[in-house]
């Protein structure tokens, strides 16, 4: 391991972006392209929001946790809350798997697109844990 | 977030930003707002001015793409970059809209009474 953060703030929606700024600042110690930093930042975007809607209901009282660790080349990120958790997970995972008709539920599509595994831990009640695992192909 | 400007019964709405899950009810209520205000028929997305945007920014697009396209008129979108495209066309948005070289030239097309160009 080459390096570590985390970042913990409450669940609002102006903290999506604080997300994706200090994963993208976190990943370019490892001096990716532009758009492995994109992707990063939609990955961590999606995860984010989906804590804040889907774990939280929308309330700003929660804790969402980011932490990213540099392992050689590659990168992974943990968004982590304590809300209310995931009954069926390989369900929820599929596209166009969501309560309201104007989010798309791609969600999770688009985690599996960016990145190079998505692994989800969850149950109800007891919160849920996205780990995401990126390959960078670093110019060093 | 977003401004707008009309020319004829075509509906330009111009993004700007970061457009996540912070703009999404503001934005949702802009243009549901002028799409029930303003006299207008085909809506052109203008992509130029975003730096950012995820499926919750394109499920507020999509939804107002249903609205537009549900009552006869033609959805456009332009000035899409190369990230910004990847994530749109991700979204199936693509799919369903044309896409133009230029904010003027969708304008003029849509216009034109043509969704055929």
């Amino acid at each position: 391991m080459l390096n570590r953060f985390r970042l913990e703030f409450l669940s609002r929606s102006e903290n999506v972006r604080l997300a994706r700024v200090t994963v993208a600042a976190f990943a370019a110690q490892l001096d990716p392209t532009l758009e492995e930093i994109d992707e990063l930042k939609g990955a961590v975007s999606e995860a984010v929001t989906n804590a804040i809607i889907h774990g939280y209901g929308n309330s700003p009282d929660g804790v969402v946790v980011v932490e990213g660790i540099l392992f050689g080349d590659a990168i992974e990120v943990c968004v982590e809350d304590a809300g209310k958790g995931i009954q069926d997970v390989a369900r929820a995972t599929e596209p166009e798997h969501s309560g309201d008709p104007e989010r798309l539920g791609l969600g999770f599509s688009f985690m599996k697109t960016f990145m190079d595994e998505v692994k989800v831990e969850s149950a109800p009640g007891q919160g849920t844990r996205v780990i995401m695992r990126k390959q960078l192909a670093t110019r060093h | 977030m977003v401004e707008f400007e009309k020319t004829g019964d075509v509906l330009v709405a111009a993004l700007k930003g970061e457009i996540d899950l912070h703009v999404a009810a503001p934005l949702r209520e802009a243009l549901d707002r002028a799409i029930e205000g303003l006299a207008f028929r085909h809506l052109v997305i203008d992509f130029r001015g975003v730096t950012f945007i995820d499926s919750t920014g394109l499920g507020v697009l999509l939804g107002r793409y249903r609205r537009v396209a549900g009552a006869g008129g033609t959805v456009a979108v332009t000035g899409l970059s190369s990230a910004v495209r990847r994530v749109v066309e991700l979204s199936g948005l693509l799919r369903v809209t044309k896409e133009f070289g230029s904010r003027a030239e969708a304008v003029a097309v849509l216009e034109g009474g043509g969704a055929g160009a």
